[in-house]
């Protein structure tokens, strides 16, 4: 386990963003090469190709931003932004990794309509948005051997992520209530077991 | 838009406020609740819209969560992409700078690990039950069933079995609609 302060062993960081500057191109660039997600450029980005981060620092960033709320790249980026250039460094670099893509995925939303008569648009629409339903089943899919790891045991953790499916994909419970709900109970149940 | 249009934005803001907060493991688990909340309840999409829209910011660079700027665009116009993009990223973005600074020297207690222990498998939960939500307008339409049940099951082989890139099955997915065999 390294501590927070061994991002400053030269060590461990190969090199680091001269300005606030190269932050929100280095993550315009990143966003920029990321379909379907962006969390594979970043690592390979941060990690191998500037080295602003090394591995381990990189992961304990990603395990950190998962548990917050909001979108896991996301919150990354304010992160490492912050951590450079305190909060100028987090919006310069939250700025990089949304304001390019947004503006050519609002241009294609807004072309989209002119074509949405279009069988072949509607048909590659339809073929992309099935690979989508499938790219998200497979990453859910994929994640769920780290349960294994989990505080609360398997058939537990199975039990909470079947009932959060039931609440959401069938009953269409609002999330709000899921969350408060089911998530309270989980959080306890973790805690509980966390004490042996 | 048939709505006041102001009314429409502020409860797209006021719903999108709610749902950073909840949004654990990445604004796309937020997705069965959005349908919810703007097909189901008010109308203001179709299915179809509603599933285009996830898929054009699929098919786009950047991170997933510009789908919910396509929501909004497709809803409200420039000011609904504004509405649901500020919505989402706010309180998300002040919680997480105030958390990381908080939370990096206490992340092994024991608090922080009940934390993250019990909301992964709800946050696995959510991201099937988003495929799933994503997925069954195609699966419940007779004459597009089995050509998406065909691309979503080879999509999900592909990503547990082999390292492409989703770039490349995102590509495969336009050629085989656009050649009309979903």
């Amino acid at each position: 386990m390294s501590a927070p302060s061994t991002l400053t062993d030269p060590l461990d960081v190969l090199a680091v963003p001269s300005s606030k500057r190269e932050l929100f191109i280095a993550f315009t660039s990143l966003s920029l090469q990321g379909f379907g997600g962006v969390l594979p450029v970043a690592q390979r980005v941060l990690v191998e190709q500037r080295r602003w981060l090394t591995r381990e620092q990189f992961v304990e960033m990603l395990a950190v931003s998962q548990v917050l709320p909001g979108p896991n790249v996301v919150n990354l980026a304010l992160m490492f932004g912050d951590r450079c250039f305190g909060l100028r460094g987090a919006f310069a670099a939250l700025a990089g990794m949304l304001l390019a893509p947004m503006i050519i995925v609002l241009a294609l939303t807004a072309l989209y309509g002119h074509y949405a008569d279009n069988a072949v648009v509607t048909g590659a629409l339809r073929g992309m948005g099935a690979v989508a339903a499938g790219l998200i089943l497979s990453t859910g899919l994929k994640l769920l051997s780290t349960l294994k790891r989990n505080a609360m045991g398997l058939p537990l953790c199975l039990g909470f992520g079947a009932a959060t499916i039931l609440a959401t994909a069938w009953l269409r419970l609002p999330l709000v209530w899921v969350i408060l709900g089911l998530g309270s109970v989980a959080i306890a149940v973790a805690w509980a077991r966390l004490r042996r | 838009m048939n709505d006041s249009s102001s009314s429409v934005l502020l409860g797209l803001f006021g719903h999108f406020l709610i749902l950073s907060m909840l949004a654990v493991g990445g604004a796309i688990t937020t997705v069965p609740d959005m349908h919810r909340y703007i097909v189901a309840e008010h109308h203001w999409l179709t299915d179809a819209q509603f599933t285009a829209s996830i898929a054009i910011a699929q098919a786009a660079p950047g991170p997933n969560v510009l789908f919910v700027a396509v929501l909004g665009w497709n809803v409200a116009g420039i000011l609904g992409a504004l509405a649901t993009m500020t919505g989402i990223l706010i309180p998300s973005t002040a919680l997480s700078l105030w958390a990381t600074r908080w939370g990096t020297q206490r992340r092994d207690t024991r608090g922080v690990r009940a934390f993250t222990a019990g909301l992964t498998p709800l946050t696995l939960g959510l991201l099937l039950s988003t495929g799933w939500v994503l997925a069954e307008p195609y699966l419940r339409d007779p004459s597009h069933r089995w050509g998406a049940l065909a691309l979503i099951v080879f999509t999900v082989g592909v990503m547990l079995r082999t390292r492409f890139s989703p770039i490349w099955l995102v590509a495969i997915g336009m050629l085989a609609g656009g050649l009309g065999w979903v």
